[in-house]
This record gives structure tokens, C-alpha cells and sequence, in this order.
């Protein structure tokens, strides 16, 4: 082997697995620069009136979106609510009670839910709850957060109900509790830690969407009127904000911006922390 | 007495078939087992109901278009004539803008976290990317519509013109907006997924194989490059796929950045429309039911191409887990 040859290849070597380093260290680099670009033009637009008020009519300086921090935690609930039971339950019967087939169905047509655009979710969630009362609802838009949370809580779930050492079940069983109370006292609050992780993940992926609210949950630009009427969220106010031409409705889209990366990102953070607590006991 | 597994103290009558049944219900396996997989089967109805509603409410459209919704251009209300060809085309086109950037970034990034990073620093990185796949796509459009947009006028199109002006691709009036500042914007939306299912793949990839490589005088990366990508290439080609879905049915970020007007343009600079942004856009005011009916079957089209994408992206990472055999 000539000595160019093996000058080339090392040099091959050296340039590439640098450049994949510079891509990895690109990569991390945004996730800052997005925390850097929120908190810069976020933070200077966030006040306590943000928090406190309503927003302002076109053309006046100032006011708050109140309204819409409390309208999406209202949608989490109704999404909590409708799909973390049905999540968790069908959890539990791909992990503790289903046959092979029909378990195959569950779990394909999990990950093919899972799959769906969140905009034809709702669509769905339109012609479901919309189309029959004619106008949109709080209801709607918790229908169509609440069938986004269902497959993410399955399939945790089911993996952390998997993670349970069978000899767990075994010793229940042989003290002669029957197998649901061997699942409710012992298995379940084994995996709970994961469980709770996996549920806080779905709820935080769907507090930022915004494409299945438009047409179902809306929006408002005053305090809802209850459940069956349309209200307004934080991410569909970032979106009319930032595509508004007014500069003041810019700076609040910022500051909305920040509030729900910061809530997205520290539900995150929160449920790593409850994981890594739950499985260092 | 019957040798029922129940607590009952009264008096057992003679058994018929309904009271075995219902003893077994009263030790609660049978009620537990029904919940449960009514429940699982709940997420079937859903998801039948999903494809039923969407053939259903899509019904006026397909009737009046047929197969001609797919290969028409125009998109007028006022005289309800609608075609998805624009919509079809902005759609492909900023997804394969999207993965051209992000399949070489993702790759490599994975290749650098599963083979060269010690471990611990590869977990870091590996979660901070999680939490940007975590970020809401309307925080993508916010930050797309005022740095990426403008960066894109002032900066990276100028620039891209004058070094290939010269191919259709990058002709034409830029104006910020467009199929590929979209298309940048959707890359790195995607990159997180690409990174993280290549690298479990990439670390499911044997030590020998690693080794041998290495003991055939191969470099660090020839090792990686003809060896361990390879053998991981159907994982990886599956973490496209999933990418693929994603960036066909993203919403938000694609509709506040890309321009809005349904035409069929070869340059990149162009503004364009995609399937999933002129739902959002055009849903609410809809007028007419036959206006619903055509976005409904858009939302149609948008489900079958993200169906079809995700199975084969399962099979494939299925068939590499299965395969490509884990370290022993």
C-alpha cells in the first residue's frame, strides 16, 4: 500500500467523523437558539397583564391572554379526562390480558392513530362534534386533544407494564388475590413512575397543538361561555398573533411563545425527573 | 358448594348458564378483562370511525371531481371548481426539500452519537434533541416568520442565487416566503426523529461487526461507512419514512411560512400551498358544502399518504430489529 493512499484515507477519516461531530453539536445548537430567541423577544414582552387581562381590541397598546391560558388548561382536562382512561386501560389489556391477534390489531391501529396528522384529527373531531350542533365548542377541541393523548398513553403504558418482573405477579397470585387485584394493588403501582411519565409526555405533546384546534375549539377573545362554546387557547393565539400585521400583537405572540415553550419544555424535564425517581426506589 | 374462586356467604342455587357467568363476573378477572378490551376496542372504533367520517363527509366532492381532483390545478370557490394537484405538489416538494436537508444532518449526527460520543455525552445530547422534538410546531412558525423568513430574503437566497441562479430551482423573485424556506424550516423539525430512531438502530449494530472492520485495517470511518450503515440501512431507511409522515402532515409551521398561493412553480423561492395548510387556512370559512367536501377529501389524501408511509416506515424498523440481529 503506497504511502499517499493511506495519507488519503486518514485524512478521509479525520474530515468526516468531524463533520458528524459539527452536525450533532448543529443539531443542539438550535434547541438553544429557539430558548434564546423565546427568552430575548419573549421575555421583554411578558408582564403581569399578559398573565392577568384580556386581550385588547385592534388598535389598543397592551392587554393580556388571561383568557386563553386558563382556555387551554381547560382543554387539557377535557383531553386528560376522554383519552388518558381509555389510554391507560387499553394499556392494560395489550400488557396483561390480550391474546395474540387481536392484540396485534390494537397496537397497529395504536401506532396508525398515532400516525394521523393532528390537522385531520380535526377534521374528524369537526364532523363529529361540530357538524351535528352546528358551532364550535370547547367539547370539540377536548374531543380532538383527547384522541391524540390515547395512543401515546398506550403504548407507554403497555411498556411500562412490560417492564414489571413477572415473579411480581406470581407472588400476588400465589397469596390468592385474584388477577385484577393483582394488577390494581401490585403491577400497576409497580410501573406507576412510568406510567405517569408516559401520560405527562401526551399531555404535554398535545398543550402545544394547534392545527386540530382551529376548526373545533376556535378561538375567543373573551372569557368562554362554558364547555359547548368556542374558546380560546394559547397556541391558536400565538398563531393569529404572529400572522397579524400589528407590532404590539407580534410582541405578545413572543411572550405567548415563551409561557408555552417553557410549559411544554418543563413537563418534559418533570417527567424524565418523576422516571429517574421512580426507578432509582 | 361451588368451587367458585368468590367470597359470596349466601347459598349457591343450582347453576344455570347465566349465574356460572355471573359468579365469575363477581370475582372481577372477567369485568377487569371486559373494561380493559373495551377500551382497546375503543381504539379501533375510533379509528374506523376516523376513515368512515373522512369517506363519508368527502362524498359530494368525490362524486362531482373523481379521479380528476388529484390532476387539476385550479382551485376557485366562486365557481366550485376545485383541484389538489397544487396542494399535492407543494406538499411532496417541501418534504423533499425537507429530508434532502435533514437525512445527511440526521445521519450524521446519529453516527457521530452512536459511534464516536462516550456514552454518557451521547445520552445528553441525545435527550436535548428529544426536547426538540418536543418544541410545538407553532413555536417553529413564530420563529420561522420572523428570523427565518427574513434571513431567507436578506441572506441565504440572495446567496443560493447567485451561486445556482443558473437552474430553475433557484430562479424567479424571492420574497422570503416559499416551498423552501418551508422546506428548511420542516427540516429541522424532522432531524430530531431521523437522530433518534438511526442511533438505537446504529447501536443495535453487533460489536464484531464493528471489530472485524477495524481488524481488516479498515479507518474509523470505513468502519462506519461500509460496515455498520449498511448493516443498519433498512432501521434507517425507516426513520426516513417516519420523517417522511411527519413532515407530509405538519401544519402549522409550513402554513405561516409558506407563502399560501396554490400554484404549481419549478422555482424554490416560489410561494406554494401545501395539502395540510390550506385546510387550516380555509376550513373555518368555508361557504358551500361542496368547498367542506373538497378540503374534507384533501384531509383524505393527507391520511392515506401518511398511512401508507407509516407502515412501511414499521415494517422496516420491525424487519432490522428482527434481522440485523442484537448484540449479544
Amino acid at each position: 500500500m503506497s504511502e499517499p493512499r493511506i495519507m488519503w484515507r486518514k485524512a478521509v477519516n479525520n474530515v468526516m467523523l468531524t463533520l458528524t461531530g459539527v452536525a450533532a453539536f448543529g443539531v443542539v445548537c438550535v434547541l438553544f437558539l429557539i430558548l434564546g430567541y423565546l427568552l430575548l423577544n419573549g421575555g421583554t414582552s411578558l408582564n403581569l397583564n399578559f398573565f392577568t387581562q384580556l386581550p385588547k381590541p385592534v388598535g389598543e397598546t397592551g392587554g393580556g391572554m388571561a383568557n386563553a391560558i386558563v382556555g387551554s388548561l381547560k382543554l387539557l382536562l377535557l383531553a386528560a379526562l376522554m383519552g388518558l382512561p381509555v389510554g391507560l386501560l387499553a394499556g392494560v389489556y395489550l400488557a396483561e390480558f390480550g391474546g395474540k391477534t387481536f392484540s396485534f390489531v390494537v397496537r397497529y391501529t395504536t401506532d396508525l392513530l398515532n400516525g394521523v396528522p393532528s390537522i385531520v384529527i380535526g377534521i374528524f373531531a369537526y364532523a363529529l362534534v361540530v357538524l351535528p350542533v352546528k358551532h364550535f365548542s370547547a367539547l370539540a377541541g377536548g374531543v380532538a386533544l383527547g384522541i391524540m393523548v390515547i395512543p401515546i398513553t398506550v403504548r407507554s403504558t403497555e411498556e411500562f407494564l412490560r417492564g414489571v418482573p413477572n415473579s411480581m405477579r406470581e407472588a400476588a397470585m400465589a397469596l390468592g388475590a385474584s388477577k385484577w387485584k393483582t394488577i390494581v394493588t401490585v403491577v400497576l403501582p409497580a410501573a406507576s413512575g412510568g406510567i405517569l411519565t408516559g401520560m405527562l409526555l401526551a399531555l404535554a405533546r398535545v398543550a402545544g397543538e394547534t392545527a386540530p384546534l382551529l376548526f373545533t375549539a376556535f378561538g375567543n377573545r373573551y372569557w368562554g361561555q362554558g364547555w359547548g362554546q368556542p374558546i380560546a387557547s394559547l397556541p391558536v393565539m400565538i398563531y393569529t398573533y404572529a400572522i397579524s400585521p400589528y407590532d404590539d400583537w407580534h410582541r405578545q405572540a413572543w411572550a405567548a411563545g415563551l409561557v408555552l415553550l417553557l410549559l411544554v419544555l418543563l413537563s418534559n424535564l418533570g417527567a424524565r425527573f418523576i422516571l429517574a425517581k421512580s426507578k432509582a426506589v | 358448594m361451588s368451587a367458585t374462586t368468590t367470597t359470596m356467604t349466601h347459598e349457591v342455587p343450582p347453576k344455570s348458564g347465566l349465574r356460572v357467568f355471573v359468579d365469575r363476573l363477581k370475582g372481577g378477572d372477567e369485568i377487569a378483562h371486559l373494561i380493559t378490551l373495551i377500551a382497546a376496542a375503543g381504539i379501533i372504533l375510533i379509528t374506523s370511525l376516523l376513515v368512515l367520517e373522512l369517506w363519508r363527509t368527502s362524498q359530494l366532492s368525490r362524486a362531482k371531481f373523481g379521479w380528476m381532483f388529484f390532476i387539476t390545478k385550479v382551485w376557485d370557490a366562486n365557481f366550485d371548481n376545485f383541484g389538489a394537484a397544487p396542494f399535492i405538489y407543494g406538499t411532496l416538494v417541501t418534504s423533499a426539500v425537507a429530508l434532502a436537508i435533514a437525512v445527511p444532518l440526521g445521519l450524521a449526527s446519529a453516527i457521530f452519537l452512536s459511534e464516536l460520543a462516550p456514552r454518557r455525552l451521547s445520552d445528553i445530547v441525545s435527550f436535548l434533541i428529544d426536547l426538540l422534538a418536543a418544541v410545538p410546531s407553532v413555536i417553529y412558525g413564530l420563529l420561522g416568520i420572523f428570523i427565518v423568513v427574513p434571513l431567507m430574503r436578506t441572506t441565504i437566497g440572495p446567496a443560493l442565487k447567485k451561486v445556482l441562479g443558473f437552474t430553475p430551482l433557484f430562479a424567479g423573485p424571492n420574497y422570503g416566503v416559499g416551498f423552501l424556506t418551508a422546506g428548511i424550516v420542516l427540516a429541522i423539525m424532522v432531524v430530531p426523529f431521523i437522530i433518534s430512531v438511526s442511533r438505537e438502530v446504529l447501536l443495535n449494530v453487533p460489536r464484531e461487526q464493528r471489530e472485524a472492520a477495524l481488524a481488516m485495517g479498515a479507518t474509523r470511518w470505513e468502519s462506519t461507512w461500509q460496515v455498520v450503515v449498511p448493516w443498519a440501512r433498512t432501521g434507517i431507511m425507516g426513520s426516513v419514512f417516519l420523517a417522511l409522515a411527519r413532515a407530509l402532515g405538519e401544519t402549522m409551521a409550513v402554513t405561516m411560512v409558506i407563502g399560501n398561493n396554490p400554484q404549481i412553480s419549478a422555482s424554490l423561492f416560489a410561494p406554494g400551498y401545501t395539502i395540510a395548510s390550506v385546510i387550516a387556512n380555509e376550513f373555518t370559512e368555508a361557504t358551500g358544502d361542496l368547498y367542506l367536501s373538497a378540503l374534507i377529501e384533501l384531509g383524505l389524501v393527507l391520511f392515506l399518504m401518511t398511512f401508507i408511509l407509516n407502515g412501511l416506515a414499521r415494517i422496516l424498523i420491525v424487519a432490522t430489529e428482527r434481522g440485523g440481529g442484537r448484540p449479544a
